[in-house]
């Protein structure tokens, strides 16, 4: 090697050096001390009966119905939310992408709830949906001693109604990005073919949308995959509505358990990783227009 | 197949603009039409509004005996190439050239025997398994012709489909077009900026300004006769030059000297403008024994150009430069001053190879007076054509 092309190469290490080192001081220093927690057994209510275990905590965790429940809830949140999202913001993009007059005002109102903090929106929809305070059981069709927190099933519909209704708008934002890509003369050729309007969206649009589509389930799924705030302010994991979130955050703040929590942590780190790697698969394959070497 | 005719056809957009203004022509069954004109005088418009991809705001398009004005692109039965060739990148080209057949439910077996006879005409026949963006631009193109051609449509809409080929190309690829239009009989309409596409492809030539149509002829006829001072400098390479002028008693009046006017110009009187050819002049030299038919003068020749089957001669002339609207709005379409004859009195003739004219020197040139135009300064039309022009 050169000694110019060495001393460039120093150059480059020095500029990287700062950001490097932020990024091993907050993301990887924590994640290997959870690592390093995870196989100890790490009680603060009992804090003399310490030592290395092993995988010890792994195998309490994921030898637990109450793991395997919350995991249950976090997939199923995940997997309802994000489709109907997904559908949601497709509709939302295409009106933005072809709103002729207010499109500034389209897209800026639009995203109103995408800005409102987490748990404030959590509250919002915890106290519409409340019998003593909310609006909702005063509406038709809802039986008025309606106790939507006192059952499973329908906590989680209105804690997956309310990650919708404010996550819905980003992801619009992201398809309608991806939808302002396709060129409108493939539209024009395909209506000369004689592609009708829902022709020309399952033939030209959503093929051609596909990395965007990755982009966006991508973004929202390792979001969703995380839920806590709402379920924490609306049941805080009452009623089994536990997400693996709120599993790790009881094991290590309210249970005082660092080595179970951790184990807990690392657990949902793994499944966010793996999920990510599909994903990461997917994108290879789905450039338009790409194929093997030939 | 069918013709295609525009009665009184008018596109006005929201604002007030009209793109094309009251257009009648007709395309004949099987005819290529050529819609040619510098960027913005609404060829394109035009096209889009038989694709069915532009509304038309007043009067009747017709495809064979139907009027379209409210058909869909889907229902007129016509097929177009696009200039950028949108191609639909996640097909393949056996894909992309079938779509439409696929949407028409065909048969699947009669949708490859379609396809594979068009790739085979135009050489894609090993590319057929392959995405546009590995192919290169010529490909690309032929994809797209592909792909109107597997339809058997009634019509060819072209909205620039060689303008995005590198200059050999296009040459090549304008031979392909006119070969496949020839064997295939369809109608075609092609929009083209380019005046060597127009003369070289069309059985007619339709060319448009600012949204109206100038002249709708043969190339031989819109090269020997145009109507009015745009067509006649918009068609030629290099464009005519054109000379103020002033006739009476049968002659006419040239920076160059005194002229006998042809019989059918000899009643032309008052201020004119002059257009004469480059190829109408010559090198007085070689004319031989037509040089006493003609009209000799002296010019000092300020540049030559050799082409090696010719000279372009640019040589200077005294008289003051010919001006009009239409003169002004050609120069400017071509980017300004690119008229051999602009306002610094300097005029092109194209001579023969044999010639002996040297740059910086005075040389004797020849030009023909039969063969010259004569147009009116007011209105821009040629003296020759006035009594035939359209409506």
């Amino acid at each position: 090697m050169s000694e110019r092309a060495r001393s460039e190469r120093k150059l480059a290490w020095m500029l990287c050096a700062p950001a490097v080192i932020a990024m091993l001081l907050v993301t990887a220093y924590p994640i290997i001390y959870a690592v390093v927690l995870s196989v100890q057994a790490l009680d603060l209510r009992f804090p003399d009966e310490g030592g290395f275990v092993g995988i010890d905590n792994y195998v309490t965790v994921l030898t637990s119905p109450l793991w395997w429940q919350t995991v249950g809830n976090t997939v199923f949140i995940t997997v309802v939310s994000v489709s109907i999202e997904l559908v949601l913001g497709m509709i939302i993009a295409l009106i933005m992408h072809r709103a002729i007059f207010g499109r500034g005002l389209v897209r800026t109102s639009v995203l109103i709830p995408y800005g409102i903090v987490t748990v404030v929106a959590a509250f919002a929809w915890f106290y519409a949906f409340d019998p003593e305070t909310g609006f909702v059981n005063a509406l038709p069709f809802v039986a008025e001693d309606m106790a939507w927190f006192g059952d499973r099933f329908s906590a989680l519909s209105v804690i997956i109604a309310a990650e919708v209704w404010k996550t819905t708008p980003f992801m619009a934002l992201l398809l309608l990005a991806g939808l302002t890509t396709i060129d409108e003369g493939l539209y024009e050729a395909a209506k000369m073919d004689g592609a009708n309007a829902v022709q020309r969206f399952f033939r030209i649009t959503l093929p051609l949308m596909k990395p965007a589509i990755l982009v966006a389930l991508l973004f929202r799924t390792l979001d969703a995959f995380r839920v806590f705030d709402s379920i924490f302010v609306m049941t805080a994991g009452s009623q089994g509505t536990e997400s693996v979130s709120i599993l790790g955050y009881n094991q290590l703040i309210s249970r005082l358990n660092l080595g179970l929590g951790s184990a807990v942590s690392v657990l949902i780190f793994v499944l966010v990783l793996l999920i990510a790697l599909a994903f990461v698969k997917g994108f290879g394959t789905s450039v338009p227009g790409r194929e093997e070497e030939e | 197949m069918a013709g295609i005719q525009f009665d009184g056809v008018t596109k006005r957009y929201p604002d007030g603009t009209e793109a094309v203004k009251k257009m009648d022509l007709s395309v004949e069954d099987g005819e290529f039409m050529i819609l040619v004109g510098p960027s913005g005088c609404g060829k394109s418009t035009a096209l889009r509004m038989i694709a069915g991809l532009e509304d038309i705001s007043d009067g009747e398009l017709r495809i064979g005996e139907n009027a379209v004005n409210d058909l869909a692109p889907k229902d007129r039965d016509i097929a177009m190439v696009f200039q950028n060739y949108a191609l639909y990148p996640h097909m393949t080209v056996r894909d992309n050239m079938g779509f439409a057949l696929k949407l028409a439910k065909v048969d699947k077996a009669e949708i490859d025997k379609k396809v594979e006879a068009a790739a085979e005409t135009l050489d894609l026949t090993q590319h057929l398994d392959r995405k546009p963006a590995n192919l290169s631009g010529g490909q690309r193109q032929r994809v797209a012709m592909g792909r109107a051609i597997v339809r058997d449509p009634a019509a060819f809409l072209m909205d620039e489909p060689l303008s995005n080929l590198d200059a050999k190309l296009r040459v090549q690829m304008r031979t392909e077009v006119s070969r496949l239009q020839q064997s295939l009989g369809t109608t075609t309409v092609y929009v083209t900026h380019d005046q060597t596409e127009a003369m070289t492809l069309g059985d007619r030539v339709a060319v448009m300004r600012g949204g109206a149509l100038q002249q709708v002829a043969t190339p031989k006829e819109l090269y020997a006769d145009p109507v009015n001072l745009f067509v006649a400098g918009f068609i030629g390479s290099p464009a005519m030059n054109f000379f103020s002028a002033e006739a009476e008693n049968g002659k006419v009046r040239l920076p160059m000297g005194e002229v006998d006017l042809p019989q059918d110009l000899s009643g032309a009187s008052g201020k004119l403008i002059a257009g004469i050819r480059p190829e109408d002049f010559e090198d007085a030299d070689l004319v031989g024994e037509h040089r006493g038919s003609g009209f000799e003068f002296e010019a000092p020749i300020e540049q030559l150009e050799s082409m090696g089957s010719e000279i372009y001669a640019y040589f200077k002339h005294e008289g003051e430069a010919a001006s009009s609207d239409e003169l002004s709005e050609l120069a400017a379409d071509i980017g300004g001053g690119d008229l051999p004859s602009d306002a610094h009195g300097r005029a092109v003739a194209r001579l023969d190879p044999a010639s002996e004219v040297r740059q910086g020197e005075k040389a004797r040139l020849w030009l023909d007076p039969a063969r010259i135009h004569l147009f009116d300064p007011e209105s821009g039309h040629s003296l020759r054509t006035r009594e035939k022009e359209p409506a």
